[in-house]
């Protein structure tokens, strides 16, 4: 064998085993959207019947494309760029466009990972910073803004984000911020500092812990008070919900988002396999694996929310109570939670006038489990109020903040896979620089542009970015990749490919869903999300201390120059999908021969010396 | 003269209850919440912690003005309710004068600790309406302990990242001693069989049976 190391070709990276690959995927797939955005959908769209349109995206979108990125990654063996360049060149630009949204999505969503970091910090406490208001300046009192809204609010808003009150107001950065954005890239780092290898390893902790916390929180979530009040609501399934056309594209989009495709990291990791995998049962795999997940990870998130409503609902009537208790001076304790109702009717037919003039509040639980949330208020707000009520609070915090630590660094590994595998390709670097160093550089210059996201308007930031980089791009990316490899590519060269490489050529759904039924689906989804962003002018949700009412967002509307970078984000990932074509049809009009795809000889596969596939006996599925 | 000390001491106490009433000008309304604060350790309220209520007022005014003897007969109580609350005023040692609400809320204020554990209760569940309970300062430590969990992390992070990255270099290094040698011994050998160009994966005969 130390003939084929002086020939001077690098082996390709291989997983160690089968299962590291399948965990890599699977916790690319599982992300904070499953524990943060699944459980909203599921409440605001009628609990139980959101599964319905869900399940339909899953199967005739979502599993379809799965499967044709972890097929064509592994039959050609190289990262997206080099995949869509081998399938024809004038696709050549699908894979730079992946490669950019992977690097945009990265820098944000490492910024959400710091801000778990900064709280997993603060957990360490007692008192958990976020349950106390601080006192002001004379130590006369509370601060203001803390008084007003609430400790969560105060601590997430002024302490951690010193959030200003518009996007057009940057502030300065954030030194704290700072340096937690340079422990989550140094930790992004450091697991992909062997590449495969040391991710491989790396992710039978991050892919795995989520779920043992999760298994943790659903056993204490199910016996908190108020857990059943949530879990009802949760699943209450409203069936007229379905009639709402909105529902089927949410549910359209965040099987999507949720499966990470497009980003290029499911090509390049699969890209590493054995040449002969039945790659179809590992896309039903992590798709099944990943809607398990969003549904297991709804039950605890809803029992605490549930619980957090209840708590809620107790400490309103709480306060009912002793306001009642004073005014008529009756013994202390005498009227409970349980004989409120009877007690409060009782005064109140006696003494009305009296008790028409008391500031009593309106306790309806209801509202209060109305109150949703997702994204970061579910995380940073909901939850951990939550936290504060439960006993032991710092250990729950401290679980939740891990969990949610992994589930995201799980994701960025197949962001930063979808960044480096093509630069690795393309061969952008010469040889003698080492992998360490190129890794290192991409998180430097990563790091470098996060730190936009730690200046005071930097949440305003991500969720530009969320909401438009990480949305349209991605749709058309797909579908360009679904309709390159069911007609440009072929169906019957795809067909061939799967035989090859499973020992089986896909069954007619397979093919039903590549050729018809997913891009109808993916462009219907885009068109539709298109018209229905552009029907309003975008408006952003923000956070004014000094305005009346508070507490609360007041709804601003993007300036100008914001909307332009906006279409800038939409734009200038896609733009190199007919950039491209249009440099190699006009490079290919003037007769030049060398952007055949056959001329760059792909180490890996010599399409001359095609190898007849093996009989399915072979195969052991 | 005994008649006429009865006659002071009915005229004080008479002239006292008259002092003391809901909303009086000098006085303040005191509430307890002991089954709130303490449930099933809750002592019931009667004459004996009236009595012991009164003489820690006592104790705290003498502490305000000192040289003057104040006891518990000065500190007289009206009002009481099933709540537990009632109202009270303070007066002077000789049963004079009323003491100005300040002073008793300065001595209230400066004595408050040693009221409130003298019941077992907490600012909010001993509550003198209108003297606002002192906030507790917070505890803030040298160091904000989320710098310490945060250079831990780090800590073992960069030490991390310095030895696989040293690892990987040392393991360089021999691999190049080593290769050294081997040239050295191989070097008749291998003289065309090195640049053979692309290896052509092709036509390995490896048996690529997945495992599972």
């Amino acid at each position: 064998m130390a003939k084929t190391k002086d020939s001077g070709v690098e082996e390709r990276p291989q997983w160690d085993n089968k299962i590291q690959y399948l965990l890599t995927c699977i916790g690319f797939a599982v992300g904070l959207g499953n524990v943060w955005r699944f459980p909203y959908l599921c409440q605001i769209y009628g609990g139980g019947a959101f599964l319905i349109p869900y399940l339909i995206a899953l199967v005739f979108e979502g599993l379809p494309l799965l499967y044709l990125e972890l097929a064509i990654g592994q039959r050609l063996r190289k990262g997206s760029i080099g995949v869509w360049n081998s399938i024809s060149p004038l696709l050549g630009g699908v894979g730079i466009a992946s490669m950019v949204v992977s690097f945009l999505v990265s820098n944000f969503y490492n910024t959400i990972m710091a801000w778990v970091l900064w709280y997993f910090f603060h957990s360490f406490q007692n008192p958990l910073p976020w349950s106390v208001c601080p006192l002001n300046e004379e130590h006369t009192g509370y601060v203001t803004e803390c008084e007003k809204t609430s400790p969560v609010n105060y601590f997430w808003y002024r302490q951690t984000l010193n959030i200003t009150p518009d996007i057009e107001t940057s502030g300065s950065v954030q030194w704290w911020l700072v340096i937690c954005l340079a422990s989550a890239w140094s930790i992004v780092f450091i697991c992909f500092i062997k590449g495969i290898k040391s991710m491989g390893k790396a992710v039978y902790v991050t892919a795995t812990f989520p779920y043992l916390v999760l298994t943790i929180f659903l056993i204490r979530g199910l016996t908190l008070p108020g857990a059943t009040d949530g879990l009802t609501y949760l699943f209450t399934p409203d069936w007229e919900i379905l009639k709402n056309p909105r529902v089927w594209l949410d549910a359209a989009t965040q099987i999507f988002f949720s499966l990470s495709v497009a980003f290029g990291g499911l090509i390049a990791f699969s890209s590493y396999n054995e040449e002969r995998n039945n790659c179809e049962r590992d896309a039903l795999v992590v798709g099944i694996i990943n809607s398990a997940t969003s549904l297991y990870a709804s039950i605890p998130v809803f029992s605490i929310l549930g619980f957090k409503a209840r708590t809620a609902y107790n400490n309103c009537l709480q306060d009912n109570i002793l306001t009642l208790t004073n005014h008529f001076e009756l013994p202390d304790q005498n009227m409970t939670l349980e004989n409120y109702d009877d007690q409060f009717r009782y005064l109140q037919n006696k003494y009305p006038d009296e008790i028409a003039k008391l500031p009593l509040l309106d306790c309806n639980l209801q509202t209060y489990l109305d109150e949703s949330a997702s994204g970061t208020g579910l995380a940073f707000i909901a939850f951990t109020e939550a936290v504060i009520e439960m006993p032991g609070s710092q250990v729950w915090a401290v679980l939740f903040f891990i969990m949610l630590f992994s589930l995201g660094l799980s994701s960025m590994f197949g962001n930063i896979e979808g960044v480096l595998t093509p630069i690795y390709d393309l061969k952008l670097v010469p040889k003698w620089i080492p992998n360490q160093v190129v890794t290192g550089l991409v998180c430097l210059v990563s790091f470098a542009m996060s730190l936009i996201f730690s200046l005071e308007s930097g949440n305003y930031w991500v969720e530009v970015f969320n909401n438009y980089v990480g949305s349209v791009p991605l749709l058309v990316i797909a579908f360009f990749e679904i309709v390159g490899v069911a007609y440009v590519h072929g169906m019957k060269n795809f067909s061939e490919d799967i035989y090859f490489m499973t020992g089986s050529k896909p069954s007619i759904f397979w093919k039903m869903c590549w050729m018809v039924i997913s891009p109808l689906l993916l462009l219907g989804v885009f068109v539709a999300y298109v018209i229905v962003q552009a029907q309003t002018y975008p408006t952003y949700p923000a956070w004014n201390a000094t305005k009346e009412p508070f507490p609360g967002n007041e709804t601003l509307f993007y300036p100008n120059w914001v909307f332009a970078i906006i279409i800038l984000l939409c734009v200038v990932p896609v733009v190199p999908i007919p950039l491209v074509a249009l440099c190699r049809l006009i490079s290919r009009a003037m007769g030049k021969t060398s952007t055949s795809a056959r001329s760059d000889p792909n180490p890996y596969t010599n399409d001359a010396f095609e190898i007849e596939p093996q009989e399915p006996k072979h195969r052991e599925a | 003269m005994l008649e006429k000390v009865f006659l002071l001491i009915c005229l004080s106490s008479a002239l006292a209850e008259q002092l003391c009433k809901p909303d009086a000008a000098e006085g303040y309304k005191v509430r307890l919440s002991i089954k709130t604060a303490l449930d099933d350790q809750a002592y019931m309220w009667d004459d004996n912690e009236m009595f012991l209520f009164r003489s820690t007022v006592a104790y705290a005014m003498r502490r305000q003005l000192p040289g003057q003897q104040f006891s518990v007969p000065n500190i007289v109580v009206c009002n009481e309710t099933a709540r537990v609350s009632f109202w009270f005023v303070v007066m002077s040692p000789d049963m004079g004068s009323l003491i100005p609400k300040q002073q008793v809320e300065k001595a209230v204020r400066m004595s408050r600790g040693r009221i409130n554990s003298a019941f077992m209760l907490t600012d909010h569940t001993l509550e003198f309406i209108g003297i606002a309970p002192t906030l507790a300062s917070p505890y803030t430590p040298d160091t904000p302990p989320w710098l310490i969990v945060f250079g831990v992390v780090m800590g073992v992070v960069v030490a991390g990242i310095i030895f696989l990255v040293g690892s990987s270099v040392v393991q360089k290094k021999r691999k190049k001693k080593q290769k050294s040698t081997d040239n050295n011994a191989e070097v008749n050998e291998e003289h065309s069989a090195v640049n053979e160009g692309v290896y052509n994966m092709s036509f390995t005969d490896e048996e690529r049976i997945t495992r599972i």
